[in-house]
């Protein structure tokens, strides 16, 4: 307990460093049914449980076209919100800087 | 634990838990465990006329793992105690694989 690691020091060595360095950066998650996010990173854990602030959700949500048939269209709809959390089994992926 | 530890700071506040079957339910957390069940009091179903089955209902208890996010109120967290505690838990993670 006494040398508890502060992040800089600690060296990166497996995935979840990667994450630890994007404490407190925008980062951009892609989660499953077609879902993303955007927002600063203020918490993680082993699960990839997340805690983001100031986050932007798109959700890709596939439409069928009335008038032609079997045309789809791609409809994105965007959510905001203050703080969220996500729950770990739903991420695909977390990559730092917010990719657009 | 840090995020069991981290809703039992959230108790009493208002949140809105979104679950996997896109159903939105808020009210105020009365109680979390280990596996990040939470226990909601005063519920109210986001978009009720599109979910109208659980109008009746004042009080749940979900099963954690058919959760999706929990919406937070802003103000209750405290953004760099939290970081700070994730890097100890990343600390602590690493000295047990090693």
């Amino acid at each position: 307990m006494a040398d508890v690691d502060d992040g800089a020091a600690a060296p990166v060595s497996e995935p979840l460093d990667l994450v630890r360095l994007c404490l407190d950066e925008v980062v951009f998650v892609k989660l499953r049914g077609d879902r993303e996010l955007k927002g600063r990173l203020h918490a993680y854990d082993s699960h990839c449980n997340l805690v983001l602030g100031d986050v932007e959700e798109t959700v890709y949500v596939v439409e069928e076209d009335e008038d032609e048939d079997g045309d789809e269209t791609v409809k994105t709809i965007h959510k905001k919100s203050e703080m969220l959390f996500v729950r770990g089994d739903s991420v695909v992926l977390i990559s730092p800087q917010g990719q657009s | 634990m840090l995020f069991f530890s981290f809703f039992k700071t959230l108790v009493d506040h208002e949140v809105t838990v979104e679950l996997k079957n896109d159903i939105q339910i808020k009210g105020t957390l009365k109680s979390v465990d280990q596996y990040l069940n939470i226990k909601l009091d005063d519920i109210q179903v986001v978009e009720e006329l599109k979910y109208p089955h659980l109008s009746s209902v004042k009080n749940v208890f979900i099963r954690g793992s058919v959760v999706r996010y929990v919406h937070l109120p802003g103000g209750a967290v405290d953004t760099a105690l939290l970081e700070d505690a994730t890097r100890r838990e990343a600390a602590q993670q690493a000295q047990k694989t090693k």
